[in-house]
Parts: C-alpha cells; structure tokens; sequence
C-alpha cells in the first residue's frame, strides 16, 4: 500500500481525532452547509438594502440597523419579546420543578412511565396545542362556555385571550417537557448520601432543600431556563394564534418583512437584533448566576 | 520445551505518540505452556498481548506464531483467541449463541455445531445455562463462557487479559486451579497478563517479569522466586530483606560481602566476577531466617538481634529484629509449625538469626 | 428518608404533579372530546355525539394530498438524519478527539436556534442560489432539526457499549464489516429505531420551517393552518388533529421504550447468527 490512501489509512489508525472528524465529517458537512453558512449569509443580508421588487443593493451599510433603532415599535416589541420568554422561562421552570423533584425523589420504581407521561403530548404537533390553547381561552371557548353553563359567570371573559397573558400561560405549556428533563436530569444525578448527610447532620428537611438539594440542580435549572427562553423569543405561531395585537412578538415582524412587508434586509437585520439581544441577556444571565453561586458557595 | 519456540518476539517495540509503552523486548514461548506476562500497571504487558492477538501493531520488531510472520495478518485471520478483562460478552446473544459465534464460517451442520456447543459447556461446566443471557450471568460464569468461545475455535494460543482479576478471592483462587487443570486438558499455549504475582507463581509454567516496558527477568517460578537476579523481581515476588554491602573478594564460586547489618556473608557468585570494593546489593528472604531464643554465641551464618514487633497471622507470624539499627529491621517469618509461631511471638526479646549459604540473594539493580 | 405509607410519599408534591399533568393533557384530550361532538362550535355544553367529523375528515383530497406530501417528506428525513447521526454518535463516544466539547455543542445548536430564524436564513440562502422552494427545502431543514435528537438518542444508547465487544468479534474471525452486521448494528438497533421513529414525529409535526420553505405542495401542519380560519371546517380539524395525537403519542412511546431497551427484538437475533 503505497502512496496518498495509505499514508491517510496509517494516520487514521493513528490518531483517534482523524477518525473522530472523519466519521463526523457528512454531518458536520451538513450542518455547516444547511445552518451556519445560511446564518452567515443572513447578517451578510442585513446589510444590503431592499429595492424595487427582489432586487437589492449589495453595498454594505447599516440602514436596516438604523431604521430599527429609529422606529419606536421595533424596541418596544423586541423588548416585549424578551420580557414575555423571560416570564415563560421563569413561569415554566418554576411550575416545572416540583415534578422533576417528585419523580426525581419519590418514585422509586418506572420512573420512566412518569417521565414518559408527561413529556408524550411534547412530541406532539406544536401547531395543535396552540390551537387548543386558542380553543380553551376563546370568547365562546372551552372555559368561558364551561363556566356559564355551570353558572360561575354570566358573561364571558375577555382578559384571557388575545393577550400577554395567553401568550405567557400558552408558551408555558407548550415549552414545559424542556423544563422537566433538564432538571430531572440533574436532581438525579445528585448523590442521595450527600442529602441524607445532611440530614444526619441535623438540617430540617427544607434546610436540607435549600441548602444541598437547590443547588446541587442548578445547573440542570439554568439549562432549562435557557431551552425555554432562548427558542421562545423568536416564536410566531403562539402570538400569531392567541397574542391579538397586543401580544404581537418580533417573530411576527420578523415573518412580515419576509411576507407581505417585503422587506428581506430588514428582516434579516431584524433577526440579526433579536439573537444579539438574546444572547446579551443569555449572558448577563449566566453571569448573574456565576456571582449567586461565589457568594453562597 | 521443543527447540523452535512457538510464539517468538523478537526485539518487540510498541509506542503510542511519545509514550514507550513496549521497549524492545525479546521472548520465546513453547507450544503448551502455561506462560505469564507479570508486572504492575503500566509494564507493557497489556500492550504485549493486544500485539500478540492483532489488536496493535508493533511499532519496530518482528512476532512470529508458529513460524509465522504476523505483521500484515489481522486478528480475524490469526490462530489466536482472547478473553478479554471484562469479559466482552455479546449481550444480544444468550450463551450458546456466544459460544457458537466464531464457528459461522466453518458453515457446520446444525447437529454437529450444537454438538461442539455442548462440548464446550461441559468442559466449562455450565450445562443447562444455554438459553441463559449475559446479564442472567455472574461474573464467573460470563468469564467461563468467553473461555469457551475462544476455545471452541481450537486456537493455537489462547490470550488471557487478566482473566481473574474481577472475581472476588475464593472464586480467584479456584479459578486458578481450574484454568490451570484446563489447560493441561486441551494443552493449547495459554499466555495471559497479570498484575498479581501470586496468581502468577501459582498458574505458570514461565513467567516474564516486565516493568516500564521491558522485560526484567524469564524463568520459571521456582527460579524467579529463590534465584531471582535483579531487586526488582526480588521484591515483586513475594517479599526479601534487603542488605546493601560491599564485596571483599572471592571465595571459590562464592563472593566474600560485608553487609551493613549482617557482618561478613558468602554468596554465590553466580557467575558474576566483582572487583572488591565493588557496592552491590544482597538479599534474604524471611522464611530463609531461622529464628531461636536468646543471644547465642554468633559464629558464621548467625547473628544477635531483639525482637521490636511480631504479628501473628495464624498460619505463620511475622518477627520484626532489630540487627543494630531498630529503624531498619530484619523481617523473618515462622511458620506455625506445631505452635512454633505462635511461641516465636511471645518468646525472649533477644534472638539469634541463622541462615544458610545458599539462600543468599545476589542482586543487580535493574538498568533503568 | 422514607415516610412509611405510599400517602405520605405521595403527599403535597404528588397532587401538584397530577394537577400538573392535568393542565399539560388538557389541550391534548381537548381535541377528541370535541372531535366527537354534534355542533360546530367548540364549546360547552356537550351537543351530542357524532362521526361525521371524523368521516369529512377522511374523505377530504386536500387533506389526503397533504399527509402523502408530509409522510414524504417524514420518511427520508428519519432514514438522512438516524444515518447521519449514527456516524456522529459512534465518533462522539468511541474516539478521544481534540474539541470534542465544542462540536458537540455544535451538533445540539439546531436546538437553541429559533426556528423562524433558522426558516429565513435557509429561505435567503436557497433564493440566492437559485434553488426552487418544494418539498425537498422543507425536508432539509428538517433534517437540521432532527439531527440532534437522533444524537442524543444514539449517544444514550452507544454510551454502554464495550469496545471490547467488537474486538471479541474480530478476535473470533469476523471481518470488520462482519463485525458491524452481526454485533454493533443488532446491539446499536433499539437505539436506530427510536431515532427513526422519534425524527419521523418530529419532521411530521413540524409547522414553522414547512410554512417558510415550501412550494406549492402543503404538508399536513400547512393543511391545518389553512383550515383554521373556516369555522365550519373546524371539527374536521379536531378529528385530524386527534388523528395525528394518537399517532404521534403512539410512535413516540415506542421509540421511548426502544431506546431503553436492552433486550433485542426476536428478527434482529437470528439475522446476528448470519
């Protein structure tokens, strides 16, 4: 064996990295082709500027990023945007940790079917839990029609649809199942002898709580906070269904400019915005926690 | 022992990256024996067998098996099998299927294969558990099935990875008699790897002593046990009190040394011819020490001492003598011959060691 | 730690998580409750119970036309992302590799990206290059999507593996491509099948990239979607949606089961015999 294939099957017997990447390589290939070159491009696009029909003018420049900035309603509702995921991720993840800790903690045996139960309407279309959502909270939906026919209320309740707060009670179910795991996953990694520890050490079973059990799952707390928030703040489906005009999302102006509004640069420019705005607070996030942890730990 | 050895390594040599892991080392094993690669962790002697079986490569030196050059010949296509540490069982298949995996290609007739399939089971004493699965299995038992299916195979060498070290004592200790039994049995080449010299001492026919990749000392456990050449595998193998001394002149085939604690003593030569003056290194075992009460009148082979500590372990003690210096005893085990230790360990603090000729230690230091 | 009786175990903790899982089924249970009743509205009081939905349902082309588009797509999907991710599997827990962290990291980013952005990007990219939407764009972002499930699915299931126990097999005369057919692939199995199963949910369910990506022909989500502002039509959703659930759960379950299996299903055992 002589020549370019040989020297490439000795260095692949060699070194487990080669071989590593090598198997790697179509997926990677394809992520790189189908995800991270179409992002690059997008930022490339939010800098051009959108012309007569589908044409644009390719000279770099910052007009879209200006025009963000200058128009009130952008802000406001990337800043809506980020306040909604921030209360779903925290309004999830709150909800959500009593039953991780359950099954974590009092299911002795198929915690499997616990955990199978509760994540199986998770893997189901997202689009018809929405609708149901719109179906329960509607004017003559499930719940207003529930409660006149039992007699609670007379007429029908308005506040809950078309709002922040369907939104918020929607994305809170719908994003739940990304809650669960991540913490699940972590409070069962802990070490049960560290808790009966301190339990012998004479702390009350809250104190033993607080103390050992919250923050031993931390991180399986900041990684569900982070699945919930981060995917939420671009979601359109949720406010397009159930939001109305005040629970409007940057998704929706996001999907405009590339609909009807006809505007690609600046929706590209748009979605520039909203991943560096997440990302900031990602990390004023992470940072936040890092100091909470220096000053108990 | 025949005259063409059966497995040759000749100036073997193995390294991953910068790491020597095998450092030109040269062994002949016979057809039929018993053989054991033994030293700690880290030796060599796991990369050694990985070679022998295919799994690596040696990076400069040649293994021949049978006469046969085995550079380009992959694992699938040498007459050897392994059993593998943990055993490596195929958990999709119950235990005959196990048994019976190598034996595809050989395309036998359904009657004749689970004939050979029962054979086996037999020979390893696991009728019955056929249908069984590898996780309805313990530790033994799975170990006795990678057996059998290596052996089905009739190989020409058999490879053991440590093949006991993950059953408990007693299990360990029956084991070896059993593998040991086997292999007389079938009288194919048995070459396996431990880090554990009893187990070694006690299976082997020859044992290679290896340590930072190379191999120390070849001999057979009597030889590497009472005339071991080197300190390493002195003290690797069971345990010697060490003397450092100086070598007066010779004697004959003996060499006249001055010890640090033990006076002047005679050891054999063993061929080696020093220069007085010369600093070398001697040794005694414990149970090559005759211990009496009180302080007798010294003369050759003997020596007063007291005794600082003694630990009785049922079957012999233990009896810690201070020759001289109380920081650096002298160990000498009794054995609990008719109560013997057990009245060594509460008898006069004063003592007298004796010990013969022969049983002196002359040994080197291993180059590094 | 215990306290004696199943009660006190259970306790407070125990009855939020059954009112949890009531307010995480009630969407879902929604849909075949309504599916069933005599009236046009979703709303109570109950009107009666009826099939007709169900059989509108069935008897729509569109809809027809709609779920082959979508089982088109669904299929090669699962088939594209479990191979591509068994590779990345097996690489990511067999070799020691140099920023293994950060591919795999790399790998789990289809993830935290939200998937409208993910839809524009691909839609500029595949405008640019001149490439026509259809049913084919949706399927490749969906196979960006499922990759990471069928990682981690397949990861969770390699991760056990004995490395020892291919080298058994090659130690006993099999050739390395031997090998994989009688002992990675039958062990690797209950984990190919959960990946299939779970990506071929995923990519059927899946609304936001098939709104952005496709041509003329809608996949079932896009068929809903435009059903949805006919309230007439809106029952003939319901059964399609509660259709679709119990499917979805079904295949679901079966993966999770798979994928925590250890045993092996009868077929795969004697095709390991050769």
């Amino acid at each position: 064996m002589t020549g370019i294939r040989a020297h490439f099957r000795r260095a692949l017997m060699r070194s487990e990295t080669l071989a590593g990447y090598t198997l790697l390589s179509p997926a990677l290939i394809l992520l790189i082709a189908a995800m991270a070159t179409p992002l690059v491009v997008l930022v490339v696009l939010s800098l051009w500027t959108q012309q007569a029909g589908m044409t644009f003018d390719r000279s770099p420049s910052l007009f879209n990023y200006d025009a963000i900035f200058a128009k009130s309603i952008y802000a406001h509702v990337l800043l809506r945007s980020l306040a909604i995921s921030a209360a779903v991720a925290l309004t999830t993840v709150l909800l959500a940790y009593p039953v991780a800790y359950f099954i974590a903690f009092r299911i002795r045996r198929q915690k499997i079917v616990w955990l199978i139960l509760i994540t199986l309407p998770f893997w189901t279309s997202y689009l018809l839990r929405v609708f149901s959502w719109k179906l329960i909270l509607g004017y003559n939906g499930v719940i207003n029609s529930g409660l006149i026919w039992l007699g609670v209320i007379d007429r029908p309740l308005e506040f809950i649809l078309y709002n922040v707060t369907a939104v918020v009670i929607t994305l809170a179910h719908a994003w739940a199942a990304f809650a669960i795991l991540p913490i699940y996953v972590s409070l069962e990694k802990i070490d049960r002898s560290l808790v009966e520890a301190a339990q012998d050490l004479g702390e009350a079973p809250i104190m033993t709580f607080l103390r050992v059990t919250l923050p031993l799952s931390m991180p399986g707390v900041v990684a569900a906070t982070l699945l919930v928030f981060i995917p939420t703040v671009g979601d359109y489906v949720t406010p397009k269904l159930v939001g109305g005009a005040n629970g409007i999302m940057i998704g929706n102006l996001i999907q405009l400019s590339f609909g009807r509004a006809n505007d690609w640069p600046l929706g590209a420019a748009l979605a520039v915005v909203s991943m560096l705005a997440i990302t900031l607070v990602v990390c004023l996030f992470l940072g936040g926690v890092g100091q909470l942890k220096r000053r108990l730990g | 022992m025949g005259e063409v050895p059966f497995i040759s390594l000749e100036h073997v040599a193995k390294s991953f990256g910068s790491v020597r892991a095998v450092d030109d080392v040269s062994l002949e094993i016979a057809q039929g024996e018993f053989f054991a690669l033994l030293g700690p962790s880290g030796c060599g002697k796991t990369t050694l067998l990985r070679m022998l079986a295919g799994f690596e490569a040696p990076s400069r030196g040649e293994i021949l098996i049978d006469g046969q050059a085995t550079a380009a010949v992959p694992p699938y296509q040498r007459p050897v099998n392994m059993v593998f540490q943990n055993y490596a069982i195929f958990p999709h298949l119950n235990v005959r299927r196990n048994i019976a995996f190598g034996l595809r290609k050989e395309k036998l007739a359904p009657e004749v294969l689970d004939r050979r399939v029962d054979d086996a089971l037999k020979l390893i004493k696991l009728e019955g558990y056929g249908d069984r699965r590898a996780d309805e299995l313990s530790g033994g038992q799975r170990q006795r099935v990678a057996l059998a299916r290596a052996l089905i195979k009739k190989p020409k060498v058999l490879l053991l990875d440590e093949p006991l070290g993950a059953l408990d004592k007693k299990l360990r200790e029956q084991m070896q008699l059993e593998l040991r039994q086997l292999q007389k049995r079938v009288g194919i080449t048995f070459v396996f790897v431990t880090h554990d010299q009893e187990e070694a001492l006690t299976m082997s026919d020859r044992i290679a002593v290896l340590s930072a990749g190379k191999a120390i000392e070849v001999g057979t456990p009597e030889q590497l046990y009472e005339r071991p050449r080197t300190r390493f595998v002195a003290d690797f193998l069971g345990t010697v009190n060490f003397f450092e001394a100086e070598v007066r002149g010779p004697e004959g085939d003996h060499l006249i040394v001055a010890t640090d604690r033990l006076g002047t003593l005679r050891v054999p030569d063993r061929g080696a011819s020093l220069a007085p003056g010369t600093r070398v290194l001697v040794g005694i075992r414990p149970e090559n020490i005759l211990v009496s009460p009180g302080n007798a009148n010294a003369e050759g082979n003997a020596v007063n001492g007291t005794m600082t500590t003694a630990a009785f372990l049922g079957d012999r003690a233990h009896i810690y003598v201070s020759v001289g210096d109380p920081d650096r005893p002298v160990l000498v085990a009794v054995q609990n011959l008719d109560g013997a230790a057990s009245s060594a360990t509460q008898g006069d603090r004063a003592v007298t060691l004796q010990w013969s000729d022969k049983s002196v230690l002359l040994l080197q230091e291993t180059q590094a | 730690m215990t306290r004696g009786t199943l009660k006190g175990r259970f306790g407070v903790l125990g009855g939020y998580t059954i009112a949890y899982l009531i307010f995480i089924y009630l969407p879902v249970v929604l849909l075949p409750i309504f599916s069933f009743n005599d009236s046009i509205y979703v709303a109570f009081p109950f009107k009666g119970l009826t099939l007709r939905w169900w059989q509108q349902m069935v008897s729509q082309h569109s809809m027809l036309n709609a779920l082959v588009n979508s089982i088109q797509v669904a299929v090669p999907v699962a088939m594209l992302s479990t191979t591509l991710g068994i590779l990345a599997a097996k690489s990511l827990t067999r070799y020691h590799m140099f920023g293994k962290p950060v591919v795999t990291g790399f790998f789990m980013l289809p993830l935290v990206i939200p998937f409208l952005i993910l839809a524009i990007a691909l839609l500029v990219v595949l405008n640019f290059a001149g490439v026509p939407l259809s049913l084919w764009t949706v399927g490749l972002a969906h196979i960006v999507i499922c990759l990471p499930f069928a990682v981690f699915v397949l990861i969770s299931r390699l991760e056990g593996f004995d490395r020892h126990i291919e080298e058994a097999s090659l130690d006993l005369g099999e050739t390395p491509w031997m090998t994989f057919w009688r002992v990675t692939l039958p062990i690797a199995f209950p984990g190919l099948m959960a990946s299939l199963l779970l990506t071929f949910t995923i990519s059927f369910d899946e609304f936001l990239l098939a709104f952005f990506l496709v041509g003329s022909e809608p996949t079932l989500p896009l068929y809903i979607w435009s059903q949805l502002r006919f309230p007439a039509k809106l029952p003939a959703v319901l059964a399609l949606g509660s259709a679709i659930l119990a499917v979805s759960c079904l295949l679901v379950a079966t993966a999770e089961r798979l994928r925590r299996q250890g045993a092996m299903p009868a077929g795969a055992e004697r095709a390991a015999d050769g």
